[in-house]
């Protein structure tokens, strides 16, 4: 544990000793604005929710998350600080763990201080925040999934764009795993019980009934579950390929 | 004590360590010497567990390093070779995030930050980014990483490789003022740096010991007296196991 939090540390402060954190903040605050307001019509609808705002996370997600993951691994890797890494007494799970944890927090640090929106809804109208509330956990924990295949992706190569580029791929096709744009791969060939698990599979699914304000145990079992595979598949990439 | 046995190191049909044994005691400060290629950074790696060997064990403090990975570290203090670390973070963030992994506490911390920050002339660059270094510092910082946690074993992976000549005094310096009671494993390809710290010297070439001896004896075999006649003689003599180049493991 004392191991985990060390490295949860060094790498949660190394996003603010560099420009990365400013620049992330900054974009994902625009974008998720622009989103709400322009795209989702925050004003025009008249509702005193924020809908508009939180529909807009995955797409938002799916090109910041793997910007925010891929040097996790793979910048250890290209300056050989896994060595370093690696051969100091930590485990490769408490390292993984570390880091995973750190770049979760960061994302979280950058859905918290979306918080003007939840002020804005509050001055104009009477909205439910209950719902608010738990459309926020849907939102951090559907981060936090990407993030974990983010992380097990960074982790196979040393070359930061191939890690975004894969993770990009890899994140979009579970957020839409439940869209026939997906399922349609599958139809035909595979046995309805495993398109049917794909389908299940669907960030995008789980997130909404998330967002619409019902924190259902099946919903936070997938996240969970989903992370701690990916988690455990980095370990394993880990310990399979250290050294190139 | 490191006790190496049988240790063999495969990358598909390349062989990179071949089946090499030998033990290192307290006292002994070891030059692991060999041309580039021959196994000494491989070897280095499997001692301190970032690699995991073929076959064979390696034992350091009396823990397998293979079945005790984290009571093995515990008593290493390792310089990668290149030196690597984390270069956005300042030179005093590096080593306090070194401490915190090695978990040193209290004065005892204190005094070992005071001690390596001293030995390594750091004073004056502590609150530098460690990127923004000369090369010569970030390989300071490197072994002062190594060195913190006061280590009984000491494996130093091309420690002054470029460096200058200065520095490069330095570096043999501090290793002659800690060899006393430790075990420090040094690779290079500078002939002239075994003279100045090892007190036994290993030649390893295609991934066997060709030669393991003290430098004045090794020295000796050599009509001419020279250790770097003998070290030509040693591998040039030796054909390759196999035709292809030795792939560089570190940092292809």
């Amino acid at each position: 544990m004392h191991n985990v939090l060390v490295i949860f540390r060094r790498e949660f402060f190394s996003y603010f000793a560099t420009p990365l954190a400013f620049v992330f903040i900054v974009i994902f605050l625009l974008l998720a604005g622009v989103f709400a307001f322009y795209l989702g019509g925050f004003y025009e609808r008249g509702q005193a929710d924020l809908a508009p705002f939180f529909n807009y996370h995955p797409w938002l997600y799916l090109f910041l998350i793997p910007a925010l993951s891929m040097r996790l691994w793979a910048e250890e890797r290209k300056s050989g600080s896994i060595e370093l890494l690696m051969t100091l007494p930590v485990t490769v799970w408490q390292a993984v763990i570390g880091k995973y944890l750190a770049a979760w927090c960061f994302a979280g640090v950058a859905l918290l201080l979306t918080f003007p929106m939840w002020i804005t809804v509050n001055y104009l109208g009477d909205p439910d925040n209950g719902a608010i509330f738990a459309a926020y956990i849907g939102s951090f924990l559907m981060a936090g999934g990407l993030l974990a295949i983010g992380a097990c992706l960074s982790a196979a190569t040393r070359n930061q764009v191939i890690a975004f580029i894969f993770t990009v791929v890899i994140c979009f096709g579970f957020l839409l795993s439940g869209f026939p744009l997906v399922l349609n791969l599958f139809e035909g060939w595979a046995p309805q019980p495993v398109v049917d698990a794909i389908a299940s599979l669907s960030f995008l699914t789980h997130f909404g009934s998330i967002s619409k304000g019902v924190i259902d145990l099946r919903d936070l079992l997938f996240f969970g579950t989903l992370i701690a595979a990916w988690l455990a598949a980095n370990v394993i990439v880990l310990e399979m390929k250290k050294a190139d | 004590m490191i006790e190496i046995s049988h240790l063999t190191k495969r990358y598909g049909p390349f062989t990179a360590v071949d089946d090499i044994s030998f033990s290192v005691e307290p006292g002994q400060v070891l030059g692991f010497l060999g041309p580039n290629g021959a196994g000494k950074s491989t070897t280095m790696k499997m001692i301190t567990g970032f690699l995991a060997p073929t076959s064979g064990t390696v034992r350091v403090c009396g823990h397998d390093v293979q079945s005790a990975p984290l009571a093995a570290k515990a008593c290493m203090g390792y310089l990668p070779e290149g030196a690597p670390n984390y270069a956005e973070m300042s030179v005093r963030a590096f080593l306090e995030f070194i401490a915190d992994v090695r978990g040193l506490t209290g004065s005892h911390r204190r005094s070992r930050m005071d001690d390596v920050i001293a030995r390594l002339g750091l004073n004056g660059v502590l609150e530098q980014v460690i990127e923004t270094l000369s090369k010569g510092f970030r390989r300071r910082v490197g072994l002062a990483q190594a060195l913190l946690h006061d280590p009984q074993v000491l494996i130093l992976d091309e420690p002054t490789d470029g460096l200058d000549p200065n520095q490069k005094h330095e570096v043999r310096t501090l290793i002659n003022a800690m060899s006393k009671d430790k075990i420090i494993v040094i690779s290079t390809h500078i002939l002239e740096e075994v003279d100045a710290v090892c007190n036994r010297a290993i030649i390893i070439a295609n991934g066997r010991i060709l030669a393991d001896d003290t430098p004045k004896a090794l020295a000796a075999r050599a009509t001419s007296g020279r250790l770097d006649d003998v070290f030509r003689q040693i591998t040039m003599t030796t054909k390759p196991a196999t035709s292809k180049s030795a792939p560089e493991v570190a940092h292809a």
